[in-house]
């Protein structure tokens, strides 16, 4: 052991924790080996932490302590919240970990400052920026999913133009603080213009896009802590930060190509304020509706069940009314499934999440493009909650604002059931065909309250 | 160009390109929980903050050292925490009770 300084055995200690950190991500590909992928990453985490504990540049430890108590303090309770909650739980966290990869920035350029060369400052002034607009942009966005904000996309004339001069404000200041490094009054500025560059950015984004937005938010938190490894030349940042950011990566192109649409199109397009005059051109058309009686029968006649939940069920808190609709018709030999649109729910995979908890075996939960090549051979489509992603005007209609988004093909299903408060369109505004079609039926009235009297009937049924 | 960048660099693209391949194989039924995790590990940004915190340099760095490991602390607690408990919620039709 003589051979290492404690500075090269606390980066040994680093080393062992981003393997860790990679089998930690490996071993969630699936749910039986996801418990070591947590165990993994937590013992990467604690090893690391408590490596750098001995780090012997540290003189002062009393508020490294009071600032760990104070973070397991907030930490927790944000742990432990409700599942409906955890996407704005989540933006809250691309928020805190953007906060601490800025204000670390911050503290490292006022401790450089003047002397910062031009290279440092290019790094600075990257992970200050988007370390900021990440911060801001999340909070924004765990606003919108709080509600404390409105859902609705708020846009106004020019606005791309406004936003993106902003961003290249910030990104001039920092070129200018690369070339005069002795200017550094312009450093709270720039950081300033990021920070007001992030509420833009994502006040115009509507809810129904949050999840996209949520996983680029968690791109650029990953790539802020990566920014950040290089600008203190930290390996394990830098090795962290990049899976982080190349998991919100992939999930920012996953949403996308769940809803057809470009990057370019989620963060300036503010969809879903429009299409009003689409739906005037439309003849009265008539839909066929049901009560909770008639939908319980065809349901007890059927063989194969697909039950497409959308955000709101979660809305309406029916997945328990839900599980045991499922559990009702398991009962009688009927094949439930659950068709889940990437897209469903507020984050990604949100919903099933949601469904889990309502102790859905996970077995049952199909993806769309696999539930969607059974669903020809289903009797019974159930949709609860969802709209946008059954409409099949995505597949047929090219004037419709969504066509080419891959959808769940209820459609193709023997009968299609819906449940829904009222014809009102859905979050995009968009009509809905498939409520006009001849094997669907409409059953009016809210999911919990009506799910509930389906298992009524169900059960009193059964003994017959 | 200072040669830690290059190094730093080489760590950022092959790093990147194993989440790449790895997190590919994330299952969508996982993809929330794969989100809090990678934020419980991007916490470890703590460790950077530790040291600005502990290094007592200048006020202003330990202050915004210490507000810096109270938010990425937060985080390494309260991902792993929410994402065992997501975890666990995740049963197959045989393991449950009923």
């Amino acid at each position: 052991m003589s051979g290492f300084s404690p500075e090269q055995l606390i980066d040994f200690t680093y080393l062992v924790a981003a393997v860790l950190f990679v089998l930690s991500l490996k071993w969630l590909s699936s749910p039986k080996t996801a418990g070591h992928g947590v165990l993994a990453g937590e013992i990467g985490a604690a090893l690391a932490v408590g490596a750098t504990l001995f780090n012997p540049e540290l003189v002062e430890y009393k508020w490294i302590v009071i600032a760990l108590i104070v973070g397991a303090g907030v930490g927790i309770p944000l742990g432990m919240v409700h599942m409906t909650a955890v996407p704005q739980r989540t933006a809250l966290s691309h928020a805190f970990g953007a906060l601490s990869a800025t204000m670390i920035g911050i503290a490292e350029y006022y401790v450089q400052a003047p002397n910062v060369s031009k290279f440092g400052m290019t790094e600075i002034g990257l992970e200050v920026i988007i370390g900021s607009l990440t911060f801001t942009g999340s909070v924004i966005a765990a606003g919108k999913l709080q509600e404390i904000l409105p859902q609705r996309p708020i846009t106004y004339r020019g606005q791309n133009v406004v936003s993106l001069s902003v961003l290249a404000t910030a990104l001039i200041l920092a070129l200018i603080l690369v070339m005069h490094p002795e200017y550094t009054h312009l450093f709270p500025v720039m950081v300033g213009v990021a920070l007001i560059f992030g509420v833009l950015l994502v006040t115009p984004i509507g809810g129904a896009d949050m999840p996209t937005v949520i996983s680029l938010l968690n791109s650029y938190a990953g790539l802020s802590a990566a920014l950040l490894g290089f600008v203190l030349n930290s390996k394990i940042l830098v090795v962290a930060g990049a899976l982080d950011g190349s998991s919100g990566f992939i999930l920012s192109v996953i949403m996308c190509k769940a809803m057809n649409r470009s990057f370019a199109n989620v963060m300036f397009g503010a969809f879903g304020k429009v299409q009003a005059s689409a739906k005037a051109a439309g003849e009265e058309k008539t839909v066929r509706s049901a009560n909770a009686e008639e939908a319980a029968a065809i349901l007890a006649s059927a063989n194969k069940v697909v039950i497409v939940p959308g955000y709101g069920m979660a809305v309406a808190q029916a997945q328990h009314k839900v599980r045991e609709l499922f559990d009702a018709l398991t009962k009688r030999g009927i094949d439930v499934k659950f068709g889940i649109h990437p897209v469903a729910g507020r984050m990604p995979g949100h919903m099933n999440v949601l469904l889990a908890e309502a102790d859905i075996p996970y077995d049952r939960l199909i993806d769309m493009d696999d539930v969607n090549s059974d669903l020809p051979q289903t009797d019974v489509a159930l949709v609860i909650g969802a709209n946008d992603v059954t409409n099949p005007a995505a597949r047929t209609d090219a004037s419709s604002p969504i066509f080419g988004m891959p959808i769940i093909d209820v459609d193709k299903a023997r009968t299609v059931m819906v449940i829904k408060r009222g014809m009102s369109p859905g979050f995009a505004g968009i009509d809905n065909p498939l409520y006009y079609l001849n094997q669907t039926l409409m059953l009016f009235g809210d999911a919990k309250a009506f799910v509930g009297d389906i298992v009524r009937e169900l059960a009193g049924t059964s003994h017959t | 160009m200072p040669s830690d960048f290059i190094s730093n660099l080489f760590v950022f693209i092959l790093a990147g390109f194993v989440g790449f391949e790895v997190i590919k194989r994330v299952s969508p039924l996982l993809h929330t929980p794969l989100m809090s995790l990678t934020n419980a590990l991007d916490a470890i940004v703590v460790v950077a903050a530790i040291i600005i915190a502990g290094k007592q340099q200048t006020t202003l760095s330990t202050v915004l050292g210490v507000i810096a490991v109270a938010a990425s602390f937060s985080n390494m607690v309260g991902g792993f925490l929410i994402t065992d408990r997501m975890l666990r919620m995740f049963k197959t039709g045989k393991s449950k009770k009923s």
